[in-house]
């Protein structure tokens, strides 16, 4: 048997060129201040974070820039296309932020997290679009890691186009309702790593609380990526390590092989040797 | 390529034509021929922490000492914020 140490020093997580020695993947949007965002990720122990890509805020001369108070040195920057609406500007956000991640000499610089969004209530994945854009994209020499639906043919289709990850959303973005269609997720993961175990498929949106990250990696997941779970939680500090500890425990359960579920009981103490039998017929 | 230091104001030298850009769709004054690092320049921002297009075309850190503004021209200058 492998000790629970063993495992958790070989369970480092491969996407695309960089290997994360954390499963969880922090949004660093909506928290109060920069110094709760700091604390927040230094306590998930991410080795990777989110940022978007907007305009300068120009002759704002005490504007403070997220960049001084994130540690490039131990933070891998996954840049987002988030707010794009079709495939052309998803590409000149993607391509912006390579150049932005480039000047910071960011190893980031070959990867986006691509989001081609439906419309502006549901935050929904354009299913269409983001294929047209995953393809524009990898033949641009980026790592694309796709924000879906849990869809498994789009998901399907998305990894043929060239996607380096798929990560489906658990429920819409921001709103909390955790993992919506688990049997999904499950046709997901069959699918896509079929033949090819070490796929990466990674859950994004909808987390709420601890117990979803769990069930998300309970499933089998490679990673989650979450946000505003933690940025909106009442204490997002705490909050970020019970994400970070509800990681852990659930890569460990998916490791360690659950048992089957099963309709009836299957007792825990020996049938055999009960004083006096008084057992019900 | 000189006075790209030193906060450079070249609307107000005489001699040079000033021309309107648009820059984050606001409509900003610079001298006509100027290049897009001596924009930055004034516009105080650090060159490394921004990406610019313009007319819909990346261009590139290595190329702002080289690329002239025109009249007209539409940037967008872009930086990172905090994001999911």
């Amino acid at each position: 048997m492998t000790t629970d140490l063993e495992v958790r020093a070989e369970d480092s997580l491969q996407i695309g060129r960089h290997s994360l020695d954390s499963r969880l993947i922090v949004g660093t949007g909506k928290y109060e201040t920069y110094d709760l965002m700091a604390q927040s990720l230094d306590i998930s122990r991410t080795r990777c974070i989110t940022v978007a890509v907007r305009r300068e805020r120009l002759y704002d001369e005490n504007g403070q820039n997220i960049l001084d108070y994130i540690d490039l040195d131990r933070y891998l920057l996954l840049p987002n296309t988030a707010g794009c609406y079709n495939v052309e500007d998803a590409l000149r956000t993607a391509r912006l932020g390579r150049e932005i991640l480039r000047g910071l000499d960011n190893p980031g610089a070959d990867w986006i997290k691509l989001e081609v969004l439906g419309d502006s209530k549901t935050l929904l994945p354009d299913p269409v679009a983001t294929l047209r854009a995953t393809e524009q994209l990898v033949g641009e020499g980026f790592d694309v890691l796709c924000y879906t639906t849990d869809d498994p043919m789009i998901a399907r289709q998305l990894k043929n186009a060239g996607a380096t990850a798929v990560m489906p959303a658990g429920s819409p973005i921001g709103s909390g309702q955790g993992i919506l269609n688990p049997n999904n997720i499950q046709i997901c993961l069959e699918y896509l790593k079929e033949g090819d175990p070490d796929y990466p498929v990674i859950v994004d949106a909808g987390v709420g609380t601890a117990s979803d990250v769990a069930e998300a990696m309970e499933l089998g997941v490679d990673g989650v990526l979450l946000n505003t779970a933690v940025a909106h939680a009442k204490n997002p500090v705490a909050m970020s390590l019970a994400m970070r500890l509800a990681c852990e425990a659930g890569r460990m359960a998916y490791l360690s092989g659950r048992i089957p579920k099963r309709l009836y009981a299957t007792a825990s103490s020996p049938e055999d040797g009960v004083i006096e039998n008084t057992r019900p017929r | 390529m000189s006075g790209r230091r030193g906060r450079p104001r070249f609307e107000n030298r005489k001699n040079v034509k000033a021309v309107i850009v648009r820059v984050n769709g606001a409509q900003t004054e610079v001298a006509d021929g100027s290049t897009l690092a001596q924009l930055l320049d004034r516009l105080r921002l650090n060159a490394n922490h921004v990406a610019v297009e313009v007319n819909l075309e990346l261009i590139p850190r290595e190329r702002h000492l080289q690329f002239c503004l025109s009249a007209g021209d539409q940037l967008e200058i872009v930086t990172l914020v905090g994001g999911g």
